[in-house]
């Protein structure tokens, strides 16, 4: 279950009383409920045809875990590869798993962007989370009709962001910076006929952040045979 | 060649190159690029022929004559104009090529004859010219001195016309017939369109004819004052007006390209169209200083700005940071950068920056590669794009690599990372890769052609296993490719800017 439009206030409340990592929770005890994030709305479809321009609408994204570093190169290689959780670059996972991260339980939320980019801002403000210091992960699965060779991975990511496809890590965007369509491209790569789990780490130093991400044939068009979402598409 | 050794150890950017091997050439035909080989033809006894397997690397082959019974011009174009055989133009329809050459008598005497052929490989068992008479002379006595040819196809309607003269008299021009090479209409008057000028040859673009001439004088080695100027007009038979709107009828004309570098005398303008965007021009410098002041052909880029042709220079070697125009971003290794003068803050000793609130202090030194380079990893990297920050892993050193086989008008080039030996590389799943050192190896060799925006194409010689040739691609703003070439895209243009 999604708690971007209707986040409950006692759960809120309970996060504090587990004794979030997160600095700017203290806010939410004493701040009125939060209005949902108006760029994100509850998973309508487990996979979906790509928007216009291919990007990718629905995702699982983990609440934020709060980090400090450089966004270096090695700062967000150190980030990224720190095991936060059990099987943090092989699981699948499902809308409300939980998952506990230095004492604290956070969730995975099933979300569909209205526009082409996933405003991590919006997501977590609206569950009055912190958007400063912050690691995001972000999973979707891209089901494929065929295997279709020679495709990119093409995101573009606010700030500093790592991504796998299947498992392998592909692109790595480090330093701060804003999103921009088509910042960073995988080499070529095949998408397999049936699900490709996508998988991201999105590392924000301080005010917005956000991420977009399609798939790009070889001359440079948006692939759009395929459907994303935040489970496998049914056989 | 001797250039690469010298920008290698000195570090420094070397003039313009003229062509390798033997580039001796006088009053140079068109370069006609037929069965993967590059002809021209030029002044001298019998029309001497130049062969280029790349467009880099000249020997001479004989001449043209030679394929004619008597080795000589035929008997009419004698009558009309003299047995001498000078300056060329040479142009492909269907599948035949016209060659028209000068035969001058005691000018202004003078004829332009024609010569028909199937192919110019003179190896090859088709190889044979036939004589097709005179098609224009000039009597000694009227405006006219009817050598110096140059063949235009008009790409509008299929016309082949010809322009000529020299000096004396007018251009002038007439129609030819694209079936035979000769006049189509021999009653009719030729149309004059300059004046004081020689070696004219007209091109076409975006509504507009270019007609490109040569004043001032030739044959005097370092004293030859030889510029190429041009007019344009709106049909082909004129006016032609240069940039301040004179007639070249009136001695008008632009400056294309005057006398730069160690060469001195540019002449006889010819168009080498490569496709995709990509186009060359021959010409023929009266002194190349650097080989003793010979006549010598050269092949440069072919630029157009504000509706008229640029004279483009031939890659230089340098140090240079390399900007997709696609995305403003630079060319990397893709190692972790400092910042020039160190890191600010967390214990940083960086200097400078802040709000301005601070002093000014001493000026921050460039970055010196071997203080950044011992944290880079060894053997084969990725290569990003990054915004420019005057870091060491951007900068990239580019010299031309000796016996390596050229392209026209130029050398291939290596290209290494600045104060190392780590080469940028075509990989066999056509990406790119630094690789620790240079092997020589045709996936590490790069053809870098000015495209006529002014921009550059940049390709590898070869890709492993890829037949198809390929050019470095910015497929998004941190990622370069290689991908084939589409001249209607920023994606494959590139910009060489100095640190």
């Amino acid at each position: 279950m999604s708690l971007l439009h209707t986040v409950p206030p006692a759960l809120i409340v309970l996060a504090v009383a587990c004794g979030s990592a997160f600095v700017s929770l203290a806010r939410a005890q004493t701040e009125a409920p939060r209005k949902p994030a108006s760029t994100l709305t509850r998973t309508t479809s487990p996979s979906k045809a790509p928007g216009p321009d291919g990007f990718i609408q629905g995702w699982l994204i983990l609440e934020p875990i709060g980090v400090k570093a450089p966004l270096t190169d090695s700062g967000v290689q150190t980030v990224v590869k720190t095991d936060y959780f059990p099987e943090q670059l092989s699981a699948l996972p499902r809308d409300g798993d939980k998952v506990t991260v230095a004492g604290t339980e956070i969730t995975w939320h099933a979300v569909e962007t209205v526009n082409y980019n996933v405003n991590l801002y919006h997501f977590a403000y609206a569950l009055g989370k912190p958007t400063s210091n912050v690691l995001f992960w972000a999973v979707t699965v891209v089901n494929s009709p065929a295997e279709i060779a020679g495709v990119r991975l093409a995101i573009g990511s606010n700030a500093a962001s790592v991504w796998w496809v299947n498992g392998k890590e592909v692109i790595g965007l480090y330093n701060d910076r804003q999103s921009v369509i088509d910042d960073g491209v995988s080499k070529r790569l095949t998408l397999q006929k049936g699900p490709n789990v996508i998988r991201a780490a999105i590392v924000n130093a301080g005010g917005a952040t956000d991420f977009c991400a399609r798939f790009l044939d070889e001359h440079g068009n948006p692939v759009r045979s395929i459907s994303a979402g935040v489970e496998p598409a049914s056989k | 060649m001797r250039y690469s050794t010298l920008a290698a150890m000195l570090l420094i950017v070397v003039p313009a190159f003229a062509l390798d091997g033997d580039p001796r050439m006088h009053d140079p035909s068109t370069v006609i690029l037929h069965d993967g080989k590059y002809y021209s033809y030029g002044t001298g006894a019998g029309l001497p022929i130049s062969i280029s397997d790349d467009g880099w690397t000249w020997r001479r082959a004989g001449t043209l004559m030679q394929a004619l019974p008597g080795g000589r011009p035929g008997t009419d174009v004698i009558a009309r104009g003299g047995n001498n055989t000078w300056a060329p133009d040479l142009i492909r329809i269907g599948e035949k090529y016209f060659l028209y050459y000068s035969a001058p008598g005691t000018q202004p005497k003078a004829a332009i004859g024609l010569l028909v052929g199937k192919t110019l490989d003179p190896n090859s068992a088709d190889y044979k010219w036939e004589d097709g008479g005179p098609v224009v002379w000039s009597d000694g006595v009227e405006d006219s001195n009817a050598i110096d040819p140059g063949a235009f196809l008009d790409p509008n309607n299929g016309s082949l016309w010809l322009t000529y003269g020299s000096y004396f008299g007018y251009i002038r021009l007439v129609q030819l017939d694209p079936k035979t090479g000769k006049r189509l209409y021999p009653d009719r008057k030729p149309v004059n369109i300059a004046i004081n000028s020689e070696a004219s040859i007209m091109i076409f673009r975006e509504g507009w004819y270019y007609l490109l001439v040569t004043h001032g004088s030739c044959c005097a080695g370092a004293n030859s004052s030889y510029n190429i100027r041009m007019g344009r007009a709106r049909k082909v038979t004129g006016p032609f007006l240069d940039n301040m709107g004179i007639d070249m009828l009136q001695g008008g004309g632009k400056l294309f390209l005057g006398s730069g570098g160690r060469y001195i005398g540019p002449g006889h303008f010819g168009l080498l169209d490569l496709g995709s965007g990509v186009q060359k021009f021959s010409c023929h410098y009266e002194a190349d200083l650097d080989r003793g002041g010979a006549s010598v052909l050269d092949i440069r880029p072919l630029l157009w700005r504000d509706g008229w042709p640029v004279a483009g220079d031939n890659f230089t070697a340098g140090t240079y940071h390399i900007e997709s125009v696609r995305t403003g971003t630079a060319l990397e290794l893709a190692v972790e950068g400092v910042p020039v003068g160190g890191r600010r803050g967390g214990g940083g000793r960086g200097r400078g920056g802040g709000r301005g609130e601070g002093p000014i202090g001493e000026p921050i030194p460039d970055q010196d590669v071997t203080q950044v380079a011992d944290k880079w990893p060894g053997g084969h990297l990725d290569v990003r794009m990054s915004p420019y920050m005057l870091q060491a892993q951007q900068k990239w050193t580019i010299a031309p690599v000796a016996n390596a086989g050229g392209y026209p008008g130029s050398p291939y080039f290596k290209i290494t990372i600045a104060g190392t030996e780590r080469s940028l590389a075509a990989t066999a799943d056509r990406e790119l890769a630094v690789l620790p050192a240079f092997s020589g190896g045709p996936e590490q060799l790069w053809r870098i052609d000015q495209l006529t925006d002014g921009t550059y194409r940049v390709m590898p010689k070869a890709t492993p296993n890829v037949k198809e040739r390929l050019a470095l691609s910015a497929i998004g703003s941190s990622m370069p490719t290689l991908a084939t070439f589409n001249p209607d895209s920023d994606r494959q243009r590139w910009l060489f800017k100095r640190p």
